[in-house]
Parts: structure tokens; C-alpha cells; sequence
């Protein structure tokens, strides 16, 4: 497939990687590892009172390494350890090279084989090619990108913006 | 006083713009070939992946089959055009509208009152007649890619 053309962001679904208290309101974050933005904002997140929906958006033209870092933290979810995967990589943003991956998969105790197996495969290449092309055809056009409350916000997300999303969401 | 793209329809007036080597890029280097200029206000915005960075990605995988030439172009000068590209790691050629500043942002319709380039797309056909035109309600708001192609598959619909 190779048509990018306008088409709603997608709903919600099962498979969606999800975090945060199951009553709070819905936020979708399309987020890129080697984005210093997305570095910052998945710090400023964990504070914040919201239930966040992680989809891949790796431009490799800007970052040479987040398509890996994104297929590594795919791999990690089949074993099911997506969310420490993902904060893992963006614990040291510098270091995403093959040996840093396969040193976080250790420090998690991943089954090493399955993992590059996995990350290299045709499923999770997939799973993570549907994010960025979902993102394209919504209009996403840099990360990140937090979709909340109806609204979108692109970049350097401002602690203001946050704390209006927390207040409205207590 | 002009306030959005030339429409669909509109055949491209004679201009010149400066291409990175400091040679004309003018309306018949638009003959023969379906061309897209990316207007944009100012190399070196505050983003992290830039609307260049992105087109550029899809540009590999996806538009290469269109035969599509993408251009950005700003009123600044080459070497910021430069400068600003190398900085992305694009390869997306720029196209100068320095001097005189803003003549052929104008000529197209995408001139912000306040002295620089709206975000605009503009698909203009082998004929030099604009098949598609889009300009972002605020410069802040950066078009997607997928207007690109809702674009190309507005042109493709025309002829």
C-alpha cells in the first residue's frame, strides 16, 4: 500500500499499548525514541492524570535509530514487557544502537533470541509501519503529537497545557 | 492584497527563484514535470521532526512512484536554505524567494501580511497550471502529508 491519503486518525483497539488509571480520560500520543520532545513529555506524563494510547511515529530521516527503538519496544510488548521497554529507551535516548537494544532486552530477562527474532520480523515491522501510516493519513505530522480532550497538541508541550489536561481530568 | 494559493485551474504566471547554486529556477523548469512547492515561513523552526523531515520520508516510500518534484520554498537566502536542509538531513531541493523579498510568494497568493511565506502546498501540472492548492489556517499549523497525496489524487482527478 502505497496511497497516504487523508483518513481519521484510528479509533481505539485491542491492540493499542494503554497506561494509566482505567478511569481517566483517553489521550493518543504518537512518539518517536530518539525524540528529545518525546523524552521530555513521557517524563512530564507519568505525573499527569491521564489513561495514554502509545503509537509509533519514527522518522528515520530525523532519527536514524527510532525505527529500530520502535520495533524493539514492539518486540519487548510480545513478551509482554512494551511499557518497561519503552521506559527503558527513553532513559538514555544516546544509546539506541543493535547492543544497547539487546543490553535493555537482558536487563528486562527477555528470552534474547525470541526478541531480535521478533524485532526483525515481518509482524512487528508491520505493526509499527500501520502506526506511522495512520499517522500520516490523520495529519500527524511531527511528535510528539498528544491527541487529548478533542484537541491536539504537536512538539514542545508546554506544563501548562498539562496541568489543564490534569485539572480536567480530576 | 492577495489572500490564498492560486486555485486549482490557474496557469503559474512567469517568476524567478533562486535554486541553491544561486542559478534561476523559472516557470518553464515547471514544463514537463508534476511539481509541488512547500511553502514555508523560516528555515529553522522549533520542531523537532520539521513537515521537510516528514515529506522527505514519504518521499522514499511512497511518492517516488508519482514522479512528483518537491521543492521548499522561503524568502531566505540560499545559504539559510542551505544551511537549514543539511540540518534536516533532507534532500528536498529549496527554492529562494530573497530578492526581490516575497515577489513570487506573492505571485502565488501565499504571502503572510507579516513579511514571510504562509505554509502552503501548491501541486502545479506538466502545463505550469496549478492543479491543487492548500494553505494552513495559522503558520503554526503544519499540513500533513496526506495532503500531499489528497493532492496528487486531486490532479490525477482533473486529467
Amino acid at each position: 500500500m502505497n496511497e497516504l491519503t487523508s483518513a481519521p486518525l484510528p479509533d481505539l483497539s485491542l491492540d493499542d499499548h494503554l497506561r494509566g488509571p482505567s478511569d481517566a480520560p483517553v489521550a493518543v500520543l504518537y512518539s518517536d525514541f530518539e525524540c528529545p520532545y518525546c523524552g521530555a513529555l513521557a517524563a512530564k506524563l507519568r505525573g499527569v492524570r491521564l489513561r495514554v494510547a502509545f503509537r509509533h511515529f519514527p522518522v528515520r530521516t530525523s532519527h536514524p535509530r527510532a525505527w529500530a527503538a520502535a520495533c524493539a519496544a514492539e518486540a519487548a510488548g510480545r513478551q509482554e514487557r512494551f511499557w518497561e521497554m519503552h521506559d527503558l529507551l527513553f532513559s538514555d535516548q544516546g544509546r539506541l544502537e543493535d547492543p544497547h537494544l539487546w543490553e535493555r532486552a537482558r536487563a528486562l530477562d527477555l528470552d534474547l533470541e525470541r526478541f531480535d527474532a521478533d524485532r526483525r520480523g515481518a509482524e512487528v515491522q508491520a505493526r509499527v509501519r500501520r502506526d506511522f501510516e495512520a499517522g500520516v493519513r490523520g495529519g500527524i505530522v511531527t511528535t510528539p503529537t498528544l491527541i487529548a480532550a478533542g484537541a491536539r497538541y504537536a512538539g514542545r508541550i508546554d506544563a501548562q497545557v498539562l496541568e489543564g489536561l490534569n485539572a480536567a481530568a480530576r | 492584497m492577495s489572500e490564498a494559493p492560486l486555485a486549482p485551474g490557474t496557469a503559474v504566471p512567469e517568476f524567478t527563484l533562486k535554486r541553491e547554486d544561486g542559478s534561476d529556477f523559472t516557470r518553464a523548469d515547471l514544463i514537463g514535470h508534476t511539481t509541488l512547492f512547500v511553502f514555508y515561513p523560516f528555515a529553522f523552526s522549533p520542531v523537532c521532526t520539521d513537515q521537510l523531515g516528514l515529506y522527505e520520508e514519504v518521499l522514499g516510500d511512497y511518492l517516488a512512484k508519482r514522479e512528483v518534484t518537491m521543492y521548499g520554498v522561503s524568502c531566505d537566502a540560499s545559504w539559510s536554505q542551505t544551511a537549514f536542509r543539511e540540518k534536516l538531513g533532507v534532500s528536498i531541493p529549496q527554492l529562494s524567494d530573497f530578492e526581490p523579498k516575497g515577489e513570487v510568494c506573492r505571485a502565488f497568493g501565499v504571502y503572510h501580511p507579516g513579511g514571510f511565506p504562509q505554509r502552503a502546498l501548491v501541486i502545479i501540472g506538466p502545463d505550469a497550471v496549478v492543479g491543487w492548492s492548500y494553505q494552513a489556517p495559522t503558520p503554526r499549523e503544519l499540513p500533513g502529508a496526506n495532503l500531499i497525496f489528497d493532492g496528487l489524487d486531486a490532479l490525477a482527478a482533473r486529467t
